[in-house]
């Protein structure tokens, strides 16, 4: 088996406690909550901190709220099986539910937290490796090396976001509720990312998720979240899509369409969606639009081969992806997998 | 030595068996369900030291120096040893040794072992690790077989005639070929491939060793060739056997994956003697991927020549195998690729050409079904072929060609018992061939294959006239009766075998059996866990110790009776009178009684197969005492738009002789199919541009998870072998064979697209309907053909 490194583990008891521990440690201090992530990349020595701050003492950090208006406060520390069960999730996000039951396997589901995948590392075929494999190689851009190994002569990681939560998060304009040395923060889920696979968050030293807000969804909401993987269980995406339809009258009148697992950040794909907006699920004006939003998914996207996988089979199945998910979504037949 | 007419189909009292033919638990299945079994890595000594291995992060490459000073001055390590201390070769067959416990002047992939270290833990042996220095000059690496074998680069082996890539070739030719080429009214001709894949056994290698205050050597290992590596050890270390004790706790899973010597059991060995200290090494699962010896990827191109009611006039191959960095099984595999291909089905006219060639990779070795489950594939699917083109039902061709019983095969084989028929049989029904077949709708299909496998291989790996299993009875007063036997239970159920055959011997509860094994201490010399052997062999070998045994007890009782011996029968932990069924005592006082009489209790019992095989060079490879037969329908969808094959159902007949314990032979048969499936849709045990494993990790190679697994129906066939133990034959890698052929075939029903390179991951498959012309997304209704 591969050894866990030495570090020192703290349990703070309350959030202020595990800022200052972050603060005081520094670049060398870590977050675990569920380790689903943070353990393997341990192993492989991807993270090598002397400090691993534990988040599972702080009080009132699990647990989904529903406040009266429909919104819902997810704390940081829900499993994900938990936001996956949740009937309030299911029927408010619809899309998040799916995203969270389709996460890894039940173990890691067990384990693993909303916050948790929200910030999960980016991967790629040439970072998930053990230290040997990885020195073999010659290491990459992303960690103890200068080249990347994916884009030849590239200067920029292009690790992939493969967090099956954010594009379902995206769609539902969650916000991302922070605490770090400067006090509260919130910050609105589609400006946490940046372009760069080596760390693809806008997180300031020192900061800790401890919750994700969801706003308030009105009756017509749908949402699908589809999922384009080898086997039926544990895989990390090839492809992840979270859709978002909002009916008023029968007629689309917000869409959304946003898609993971292609490079480093998730990407939202705005004209796609445009094109379904006024359609009627179960018209023809929408099967037209559904068609013409897929076609124009399969030009936008280029899945470069970062994660494993023939990247052009994941691009071939952008189209076929975004067709199913809006359909799913449409008739609440989600999620889309291959199962 | 187990005289034959003592084995064979059935109990010398008839068919009515107490204990075999019917469900029984695993001997071992409490221990392992509760965690109290004992694996190798469970075992801890007092004062143990922990080793890892440093390896090569070249694929291939000349070492010019090793500095490991710095190693060894850390506080906490105690042996650093690297090729130097370990120059003696090895491998398991005698005339291809070329395997170093570490490497001496060379690495030959990515993972070769270089140096290994002990220490007081894990953590210190790594960062030992780290300290070593070791200075290289890559050569130019070989990834492609061809490539391989054309260059005149640096070779990757020294070979006996010079430098060389080329690591077995073989050629046999039987029958006229030409002429059955001649007379054809169809030739098919096509090319196939077969990717690598691997074991992935749950359990990593794992060993521990501790050389005692009088100099006797005992190693636990994860080994399924117990003997083997006794031999291996005796040879490296250059330590007389009879001071080495080899022993083999319970197993994780094997496969294939542990039948060669591996480097860690050498290095705890010799670490443990220059440390003074038991050490023990425990592989990572990146390490597991690279010790490999799974399935050798093969490039197949095959000629059928038919005539036109779809007979089998004559088959022709050409094989490219590559063999990874060094020899392993390979002499063996290289024969078996042809040799293991002429059955179920008649050939007239047989040739294979097969050329196995080192690359810079994992070495490949053999994986249950070793060396024939590729040309198998092969060949199913051009059987198919031609029963397509000819119009004639795939089930009915393989019909019409089936060889028959009691005979012999165009290059020598002996068939005993063959239930092929049966198996087709079986599968037709219940697959409801007739009534589904050709009434899917478009996607959706069903496709057939058959297959042959040996039940033991007739000759030891090294040339001796030994018998190949013995076993040794030990009686206790208490009535209790243990076996000791040297074959190895990897999880199979070998040991669980003994107890039920010699409980049906002799009349015991299966409880009052006790199985001890693969201790070469202790055991008997059975040659291990390989070529589908144990049950075959080991049982004999029992049926001839309990004959001997049980006449002895019979004797006594008859004599304090004073009646016939015939008289005397041992049933039920009793032994009673036949004639006066009310005369009976306990099986534990029929044993006293004949120790009083005779003397301390116990017998011995071997067995050795007859002579068989071809009278040519390589005759004798593929030759076994019985041969297994399979056949399995697929049923599987493919889906159009992503390509993704999924299979509903998999219906497997197998004709294993006769099921000593059905239940063990249908888990057989689901791991089988399980295993075969996999290989076909998801696995791929693959090096990328630069050499590295493309992803050592249960993340990145992909067995199937419960929800990936199809449907399994076990169909057993019995056709009670007279060579085997109660007529029983193997159950454990023939079904996998034809598994995936029959899922090649039954895409082909399904979308009318011929899939002859492996793995046919949703990718591949894609973009063959591509090629096809097929369209993305056009459903046809049911029923409709293309």
């Amino acid at each position: 088996m591969l050894r866990l490194p030495k570090f020192e583990l703290a349990r703070p008891r309350s959030i202020d406690e595990a800022v200052a521990l972050l603060v005081e440690a520094g670049p060398s201090a870590v977050v675990i909550a569920g380790g689903t992530d943070l353990v393997p990349n341990m192993k492989h020595e991807l993270v090598t901190p002397e400090l691993v701050v534990s988040l599972a003492a702080i009080p009132g950090l699990r647990g989904i709220q529903g406040q009266d208006d429909g919104t819902l406060e997810i704390g940081a520390m829900t499993t994900l099986s938990e936001v996956a069960a949740d009937e309030r999730v299911r029927a408010r996000a619809p899309a998040l539910a799916q995203a969270a039951s389709l996460v890894a396997g039940p173990q890691l589901r067990a384990m693993g937290t909303l916050g948790g995948n929200v910030l999960l590392d980016t991967r790629c075929q040439w970072i998930n490796q053990s230290y040997f494999w990885r020195s073999a190689l010659g290491f990459c851009l992303k960690k103890d090396g200068s080249v990347c190994h994916v884009v030849a002569g590239g200067a920029k990681c292009v690790a992939a976001a493969s967090n099956d939560s954010v594009p379902a998060l995206m769609t539902l304009d969650a916000v991302l509720e922070l605490e770090g040395p400067a006090g509260s923060a919130e910050v609105a889920i589609e400006d946490f990312w940046l372009a760069d696979g080596i760390c693809n968050k806008k997180l300031a030293p020192g900061t800790i998720l401890t919750a994700v807000r969801i706003p308030p969804t009105a009756a017509g909401h749908r949402g699908a979240y589809g999922k384009l993987r080898e086997r039926g269980s544990i895989d990390f995406p090839l492809l992840g899509i979270a859709v978002r339809l909002d009916l008023e009258g029968g007629a689309v009148a917000r869409a959304d369409l946003v898609v993971t697992a292609l490079a480093a950040q998730p990407k939202r794909l705005e004209k796609a969606a445009e094109l379904l907006l006024g359609t009627r699920p179960g018209s023809c004006d929408f099967d037209q639009a559904v068609e013409a939003a897929a076609a124009l998914a399969y030009k936008q996207c280029k899945p470069l081969p970062n994660i494993p996988g023939d990247a052009q089979w994941r691009r071939e199945m952008l189209p076929v992806y975004v067709r199913r998910s809006l359909r799913a979504a449409a008739d609440g037949s989600g999620p889309v997998h291959h199962l | 030595m187990g005289a034959r007419d003592l084995h064979g189909p059935g109990a010398p009292w008839g068919a009515d068996f107490q204990v075999v033919g019917r469900p029984q638990r695993k001997v071992d299945g409490l221990a392992k369900a509760t965690g109290q079994a004992l694996y190798a890595d469970d075992i801890a000594l007092s004062g143990m030291l922990h080793a890892k291995t440093l390896r090569s992060p070249h694929a291939h490459a000349r070492i010019l120096a090793i500095d490991a000073s710095a190693a060894l001055a850390l506080p906490g390590v105690h042996a650093v040893i690297t090729g130097k201390d370990l120059p003696v070769r090895y491998g398991v067959i005698p005339w291809t040794q070329d395997e170093n416990a570490l490497a001496v002047d060379k690495v030959r992939f990515v993972g070769d072992p270089v140096a290994a270290v002990a220490a007081v833990d894990e953590d210190t042996a790594n960062a030992a690790l780290k300290l070593i220095r070791v200075e290289y000059e890559p050569l130019k690496a070989y990834l492609d077989p061809r490539e391989a074998l054309e260059s005149d680069g640096p070779q990757i082996h020294a070979g006996k005639h010079g430098p060389t890539n080329l690591s077995k070739h073989v050629e046999l030719s039987f029958g006229d070929l030409e002429q059955a080429f001649r007379q054809a009214d169809l030739v098919v001709e096509e090319d196939y491939s077969f990717h690598g894949t691997t074991h992935t056994a749950i359990e990593p290698h794992c060993a521990l060793a501790q050389v005692s205050a009088d100099g006797l050597l005992t190693l636990w290992s994860s080994t399924q060739i117990t003997h083997y590596v006794h031999r291996a050890l005796a040879q490296v270390l250059q330590w007389p056997a009879q001071k080495i004790r080899v022993i083999q706790p319970c197993l994780g899973g094997a496969f294939g994956g542990k039948s060669d010597p591996f480097s860690l059991e050498f290095c705890v060995a010799k670490l443990a003697a220059l440390s003074g200290r038991p050490v023990k090494m425990l592989w990572t699962r990146e390490e597991v991927f690279y010790a490999h010896r799974g399935r050798h990827p093969m490039q197949m191109r095959y000629r059928t020549a038919a005539s036109k009611d779809g007979r089998i006039l004559g088959v022709d191959a050409q094989i490219l195998i590559d063999g990874g960095a060094y020899s392993s099984y390979g002499l063996i595999t290289t024969y078996y690729s042809g040799q293991l291909l002429t059955g179920p089905y008649d050939f007239p006219a047989y040739r294979f050409d097969s050329t196995r060639v080192f690359t810079n990779k994992p070495p490949c070795g053999p994986k249950r079904g070793h060396g024939s489950v590729q040309p198998r594939f092969a060949f199913e699917v051009q059987l198919d072929e031609v029963a397509q083109r000819l119009g004639i039902d795939p089930i009915e061709i393989r019909r019409r060609n089936f060889q028959g019983e009691n005979t012999l095969t165009i290059n020598g084989q002996r068939i005993t018992s063959n239930g092929f028929l049966a198996c087709l049989a079986e599968v037709e029904r219940a697959s409801g061939w007739k009534e589904k077949r050709g009434k899917l709708a478009f996607g959706r299909g069903l496709g057939v294959a058959g297959s042959m496998y040996i039940s033991g291989t007739n000759y030891p790996v090294y040339p001796n006239p030994l018998p190949l299993s013995g076993v040794q009875l030990k009686v206790d007063r208490s009535g209790l009766v243990t076996v000791f036997t040297g074959g190895n239970d990897i999880g199979q159920g070998s040991n669980s075998v003994a107890a039920y055959l010699v409980a049906e011997e002799l009349g015991l509860p299966v409880e009052h059996v006790r199985v001890v094994a693969a201790d070469t201490d202790l055991c008997p010399v059975d040659l291990g866990a390989y070529s589908s052997r144990v049950t075959f062999m080991v049982g004999n070998a029992i049926l001839d110790a309990c004959r001997k045994l049980r006449r002895t007890i019979v004797l006594a009782v008859a004599e304090a009776w004073d009646v016939e011996p015939t008289r005397v029968r041992m049933l039920g932990g009793q032994v009673f009178d036949l004639e006066d069924p009310q005369r009976s005592i306990a099986t534990a006082q029929a044993f006293q009684l004949a120790e009083a009489r005779f003397d301390t209790l116990g017998a011995t019992g071997s067995y050795k197969p007859p002579e068989l095989g071809g009278d040519y060079r390589g005759g004798k490879i593929g030759a076994a005492p019985a041969y297994s037969f399979s056949a399995h329908v697929v049923e599987c969808q493919v889906d159009l738009e992503t390509g993704r094959v999924t299979v509903d159902r998999v219906w497997c007949a197998h004709d294993c002789g006769r099921a000593l314990n059905p239940m063990l032979v249908a888990g057989q048969i689901e791991g089988s199919v399980y295993m075969g499936i996999a290989e076909a849709l998801l696995e791929e045990h693959a090096v990328n541009r630069y050499g590295l494993h493309a992803g050592p990790s249960l993340l990145d190679y992909r067995i199937p998870t419960a929800l990936d697994t199809p449907e399994i129906e076990a169909l057993i066939v019995e056709s009670i072998d007279p060579e085997g133990p109660y007529g029983a034959k193997e159950a454990g890698e023939g079904p996998l064979h034809s598994s995936i052929p029959a899922l090649s075939n039954a895409i082909f029903d399904a979308v009318g697209v011929r899939l002859r390179h492996l793995p046919f991951t949703p990718a591949r498959v894609l973009k063959a309907l591509r090629q096809a012309g097929l369209p993305a997304r056009a459903p046809l209704p049911a029923g409709a053909r293309r």
